[in-house]
């Protein structure tokens, strides 16, 4: 078994915390995986991607290429679009429906493709698109919404909801982990 | 576990009593990983070369040292590290150096493996988390065992990535006397020439005993016809490419042991060699005179590799390339909402000065809509480069540099002293925000606070320029925007050297009261708002719109807002 997982969005966003939850699932449940991050100077509001390599053998490479995700995490829909090209024709894609326009379009020098929900559509095997940031708001903090795409990715993953809890038990600061368990099962229904 | 945790992990089991260092991405990690363990002393150097220079001092002492660095920062620190390779150690010692192929957040791409040859030091490098660890203890034994600094060599997809990690225990390790012996330590040109001959001589033992270290690792694959050579990252790209081949991963990568490399290529029939960056391993083995099929000239000195593209560059199948996405709009990174940073470039934008810019978060600001931005060179260049630039227009007038507190401190002062000594009537902008920001928020000697987070003397930037002859300093907080402009065009035009050190707290460390500001029915949208570049403010509808849950509530666009449209919703809901 391999998984591959692309977890992308902005600088600031929290793609981190996700990837690290991950990798500690995987460690958890006897498997070698492989995290690569971004640090640094993309931090600061540029486009971020985060690769989370699963697998029952041994991960090589910590980098997943072009047409080799299972699975795109997206945090935002631009970002969903730009890494596309690196899921499966027959991969899942979870999308956070909220956008964050960057600065070349604010400042009128480039434009959004037209069209995104259909191209997103049609280049998916599944597509999940839906508004994570409300219920992570409804949950109690905007800051959770990478735990409502995790929630929602959950039945693509091969861990059990005890797994789950107990791994967000060990990486959330102690005051967080209710809310942050209540928001990964809500994101498990939406 | 990430890279550089492990490297700090590593060091610590393998007795690590000095850690030196100075923040740069992909390095410092392992430094903030290392100040968590109570039995290293762990300290943020003002720059590379005081923290290599502190880790051969504690060599010497006779405990386990390490000094970290970007690459970049080896430039800095090589006048120590060159001759500290002669020397020889007391206590082992190692430089980690980060490399960054693919530029993710540096200003080069240059290949530290060079400075290891150049100076006479043996090169470790790591593929993953666990070698991290591993080839870390390993250095600290080659260190003593030879009697020579050991430079191990990241990259940023080394030190970033995670991987699981078998960890050990801690070895205390007896501290070795220090004895006096100023024909090794003295390097002065009568040692120093002897000296020199004794690394050649180790360097060759190195090189001999090395053949036989199994962090060199010869995999004879079902396949002969292809020998790959590759060491580091670019091995794991090509074993995931093609894994049937043979191939030979270089655990050290200076010297090359030659012998074994010699034997590997006997054995298959093409020889290829894949290294990110230059053709270091390549050049070697063909000035041996043994063929090689195939190296630079299949694959690009610049970025990072991927299997994919070894995989094309060998004719092999690779996925299907799905739909094209280039056409989607760049999102480049931007200075935060609050950044106090934001301010300054504002009024330099607005004043349309020429701007030396330096290293941190603030070289973003040459990037629309501020574009205040006219050169970064390296850490601390600005003030070097205001001061030519004057020597050679023979004008001052709006020409500033720009630098943070940290990098003015890494090596901006010694640009003052000289705009001081040598007549300079320019103007040196310090952005003050108490923090080393780009790298990740590191303490530094300006912030109060020392690298275990305890607290520490702050210097005193103000009276330091003052000590540096500088007769006109002035602080000011750069979200009065009005007083600053008006301090920006009297110092610019005075006829004399000049200091602004722009005060005010980095946003990610003080946070804002985080209530939002709204624009309000007094909005002409002359877009003033707009100048400032913040993440928070978009265009809805064809006018100025203030995203709440990005908006931090620092109210730097109320200050520009020429008709006080703008205000905070704390004050907008006392009004109702």
């Amino acid at each position: 078994m391999n998984t591959n997982i692309l977890i992308v969005g902005v600088g600031g966003q929290g793609t981190l915390l996700a990837s690290v939850l991950l990798g500690n699932l995987a460690l958890e449940n006897g498997y070698d995986v492989k995290l690569s991050e971004v640090h640094g100077m993309s931090q600061r509001g540029g486009s971020v991607v985060t690769h989370v390599k699963i697998s029952d053998g041994k991960v090589g490479a910590p980098l997943i290429e072009e047409g080799e995700a299972d699975i795109i995490l997206a945090f935002e829909k631009l970002e969903a679009y730009r890494w596309l090209p690196y899921l499966k024709k027959d991969g899942a894609l979870y999308v956070n429906t909220q956008q964050i326009l960057p600065m070349p379009v604010i400042m009128g020098q480039a434009e959004n493709p037209a069209d995104l929900d259909r191209v997103l559509q049609e280049n998916t095997g599944s597509l999940k698109a839906f508004d994570a940031m409300k219920i992570a708001e409804e949950c109690g903090s905007s800051k959770a919404v990478n735990i409502v795409l995790l929630g929602a990715a959950s039945k693509d993953l091969p861990f059990s909801d005890e797994s789950w809890m107990k791994v967000i038990g060990e990486n959330v600061k102690p005051k967080f982990v209710e809310m942050n368990r209540f928001a990964f099962t809500k994101g498990q229904q939406a | 576990m990430l890279g550089n945790e492990a490297f700090a992990r590593g060091a610590w089991e393998a007795g690590v009593r000095v850690v030196s260092s100075y923040p740069g991405t992909p390095s410092t990690e392992v430094t903030e990983n290392a100040a968590k363990y109570d039995e290293i002393h762990v300290e943020w150097a003002p720059n590379e070369k005081v923290g290599v220079e502190v880790a051969m001092g504690a060599s010497l002492g006779g405990v386990r040292s390490l000094s970290c660095m970007k690459h970049v920062g080896l430039n800095v620190a090589s006048d120590s590290f060159y001759t500290a390779a002669y020397t020889g150690v007391n206590g082992g010692m190692v430089v980690l150096v980060a490399d960054d192929n693919g530029c993710h957040s540096s200003q080069n791409e240059q290949d530290s493996r060079f400075h290891g040859r150049s100076a006479g030091v043996p090169v470790l490098e790591p593929a993953d988390s666990q070698e991290c660890k591993d080839f870390i203890k390993l250095a600290y034994d080659i260190s003593e065992k030879y009697d020579t600094l050991v430079l191990i060599r990241s990259n940023t997809r080394v030190s970033h990535s995670r991987g699981i990690v078998e960890l050990g225990e801690r070895t205390e390790r007896e501290i070795i006397p220090y004895e006096k012996n100023f024909r090794k330590y003295v390097a002065m040109p009568a040692m120093a020439r002897k000296l020199h001959v004794a690394q050649e001589e180790r360097l060759a033992r190195i090189a001999e005993d090395s053949c036989e270290w199994d962090i060199n690792d010869v995999q004879m694959g079902g396949d002969t016809s292809i020998g790959i050579i590759a060491s580091g990252i670019c091995y794991e790209y090509a074993k995931d490419a093609l894994p049937d081949v043979s191939f030979l991963k270089l655990g050290i990568v200076n010297p090359l042991p030659k012998k074994l490399i010699l034997d590997f290529a006997s054995q298959v029939d093409k020889l290829y060699v894949i290294e990110e960056g230059q053709p270091f391993i390549e050049e070697q083995i063909r000035a041996w005179g043994v063929p090689v099929k195939g190296g630079k000239d299949m694959f690009t000195i610049q970025g990072e590799y991927s299997a994919r593209m070894i995989r094309e560059a060998f004719g092999e199948d690779v996925p299907e390339e799905g739909i094209d996405t280039s056409d989607a709009p760049g999102r480049p990174p931007l200075l935060c909402a609050g950044c106090p940073h934001k301010g300054l470039f504002y009024v330099l934008s607005k004043l349309k000065t020429t701007v030396m810019g330096d290293i941190g978060c603030y070289t973003l600001a040459a990037l629309p809509p501020t574009e205040a931005m006219d050169s970064t060179l390296c850490m601390g260049a600005s003030i070097g480069m205001a001061h030519g630039f004057e020597k050679a227009t023979g004008s001052k007038e709006n020409t500033v540099a720009v630098l943070g507190d940290s990098t003015f401190i890494h090596s901006g002062i010694t640009g003052l002293i000289n705009m001081s000594y040598n007549g300079s009537k320019g103007t040196v902008i310090i952005l003050d925000n108490r923090i080393t920001g780009m790298t990740g928020h590191q303490q530094n000697p300006a912030s109060g606070k020392n690298a275990k987070g305890e607290p520490a003397p702050a210097i005193d930037l103000k009276t330091l320029c003052e000590a540096c002859g500088v007769k006109h300093v002035v602080e000011i907080d750069p979200f009065e925007v009005q007083d600053l402009e008006k301090i920006v065009k009297e110092e610019t035009a005075r006829d004399e050297l000049s200091v602004i050190i722009t005060k005010r707290p980095c946003a990610m460390i003080v946070k804002q009261p985080d209530i939002p500001n709204v624009i309000t029915d007094r909005c002409k949208n002359c877009r003033m708002c707009m100048k400032i570049g913040c993440p928070a403010i978009e265009i809805r509808d064809g006018r100025p719109f203030i995203v709440s849950g990005r908006c931090v509530g620092c109210g730097l666009c109320a200050r520009v807002c020429p008709f006080d449209a703008i205000e905070s919703t704390a004050k907008a809901g006392e009004g109702k």
